[in-house]
């Protein structure tokens, strides 16, 4: 493996590969000291158009536990404010001596250019609407340590704004892959337009679903597309798709939520229900720093000749 | 165990001759010869440290866990003490990530502090000495052992490291791409048993 940039780059192989690595790193990040020498003298550099804490901070941890250097660039506070272009950003920052780099950009396919600028190895680190990978793998992680390595038969329902989040699209890829359902749920202005690429079903109506699912997992609603008139208001959004407490009553007892972050507490999920014992959120930040050092030594440490 | 599980790697790139076809050489031990070398082994492990109560036996993977194991149970047969039994993966300390595919065998599982005991590395081969290097480095991220011996099945030789076993099944003299099998009934199914295997076409000896 060369780049990460899609999950469509692993198959059910390599997402099974990484989630096993994965469970190694995992112990390690359990020691009293959690580093291991692996990637001593490699560095890492997050290069991120788009504000993010936890992808960020997560791949930065990541790559400290394997002893590896971290570099960090944002967007807001560098040359791309005096007019530089993507490629020669990319470009400088691999002259500084950089193996791998992060990158997060508002433009679908951003990560796929750097690649073919750099030969370091590039990792999608969420790009538009398109593609998160290291967050379906933690996602799939995270349900492989509930469920068993086989996940044939859950049924997953992703609720929210399907239409514009790179999670879903990845998330659904990276499920389905390993023989998961998966149902996509939320009003119709947020379903894709077609689910072509969508290994899933659709539904607006999440309380016909609910009795089915082993899973349920909530996607971020962002303020800025209700004045995209994407719904009437916050609180029609809850009464209708929300995880509240009344609806999350109704869930067998071993349904797990999941979230993939930040939350809007009272909006997509109930502050309750957040903190319930159903609820894998935390352990999937957890998680994502296994899951990232797993991507990182098979990028950087697995042998393949880096050119 | 939650840990991953795959095919034995080679102690050391030399092992695997350039597109070479293995063939048996030699029985270095059958199944009697493996239960009597643990017994001696434990017996000597207990002789050297003035009993079992300090020890820690930790084990590499994946023969050298369950060898660790068989050699608990033979202590706490004659000497009535359960000898803790930990589990080490090396795997991110090797010094050949980068150089070939490196991948986790198991997740290290030591269940007890190691401070302040003394623990027994064990492993089935010792070769060239650079998994024991790695897992001394596994080791000390742990804990300060008050001291850390090494029991091996088979020393072959051929090290490239200043590093010696405290304990040791059989001294075996080997060429350097001659393979030393050791198979465990619980780890490789069948009966116990070590063989000496050679390359095609180079003459024994």
């Amino acid at each position: 493996m060369k780049h990460l940039l899609s999950i469509d780059d692993l198959g059910r192989d390599g997402i099974v590969e990484l989630c096993d690595l994965a469970e190694a790193f995992l112990e390690v990040t359990r020691r009293d000291i959690p580093k291991v020498p692996a990637l001593r003298g490699k560095t890492v550099a997050t290069v991120f158009y788009e504000d993010s804490t936890r992808t960020r901070l997560s791949f930065e941890t990541a790559a400290k536990r394997l002893s590896a250097d971290t570099m960090s660039f944002t967007a807001s506070s560098s040359s791309v404010q005096k007019g530089e272009s993507l490629r020669d950003t990319a470009q400088t920052i691999e002259a500084l001596g950089v193996d791998a780099m992060v990158v997060r950009h508002r433009a679908a396919g951003a990560p796929h250019r750097v690649a073919g600028w750099v030969d370091a190895a590039v990792v999608n680190g969420g790009d538009g609407r398109h593609e998160h990978p290291t967050q379906a793998l933690l996602d799939t992680f995270t349900l492989r340590r509930h469920r068993g390595p086989d996940l044939d038969g859950a049924h997953v329902a992703i609720v929210g704004d399907i239409r514009h989040s790179r999670v879903a699209r990845s998330t659904t890829k990276a499920l389905a892959a390993l023989g998961a359902k998966v149902t996509l749920i939320g009003p119709p202005t947020m379903l894709p337009e077609s689910l072509d690429g969508w290994p899933a079903a659709t539904s607006c109506d999440l309380d016909a679903v609910l009795p089915e699912v082993d899973v349920v997992y909530l996607l971020r609603i962002q303020h800025e597309r209700q004045d995209a008139m994407l719904f009437p208001s916050l609180r029609e959004y809850t009464t209708r798709f929300g995880l509240t407490v009344e609806r999350a009553a109704r869930l067998g007892t071993d349904v797990l939520v999941m979230h993939a972050g930040p939350m809007n507490r009272g909006v997509e999920i109930a502050p309750e229900i957040a903190e319930a014992p159903r609820s894998v959120i935390t352990e999937q930040v957890a998680n994502g720093v296994a899951i990232r050092m797993a991507v990182l030594y098979e990028l950087l440490g697995s042998g393949a000749p880096v050119a | 165990m939650p840990g991953v599980d795959r095919a034995r790697q080679p102690e050391s790139t030399a092992a695997a001759p350039e597109g070479g076809r293995f063939v048996f050489r030699a029985v270095v031990f059958d199944a009697d010869d493996l239960r009597r070398a643990h017994t001696r082994i434990a017996h000597e492990i207990v002789e050297r440290n003035h009993g079992a109560s300090e020890l820690v036996l930790v084990g590499l993977y994946t023969r050298g866990v369950a060898t660790a194991e068989r050699l608990a149970r033979a202590i706490e047969s004659f000497e009535g003490v359960a000898v803790p039994v930990g589990a080490l993966d090396v795997a991110f300390y090797r010094d050949d990530i980068g150089l070939r595919p490196v991948q986790p065998l198991g997740s290290t599982e030591v269940p007890v502090d190691v401070t302040d005991k003394v623990v027994v590395l064990v492993d089935d081969v010792l070769f060239t000495g650079r998994t024991v290097r790695a897992a001394l480095d596994a080791l000390t991220e742990l804990g300060r052992p008050l001291a850390v011996q090494l029991a091996v099945l088979i020393d072959r030789g051929h090290r490239e490291l200043p590093i010696r076993a405290d304990f040791v099944g059989k001294n075996l003299p080997t060429k350097r791409a001659e393979d030393v099998r050791v198979r465990l009934a619980e780890v490789d199914g069948g009966s116990d048993g070590i063989e000496l295997w050679g390359p095609v076409g180079e003459a024994e000896g």
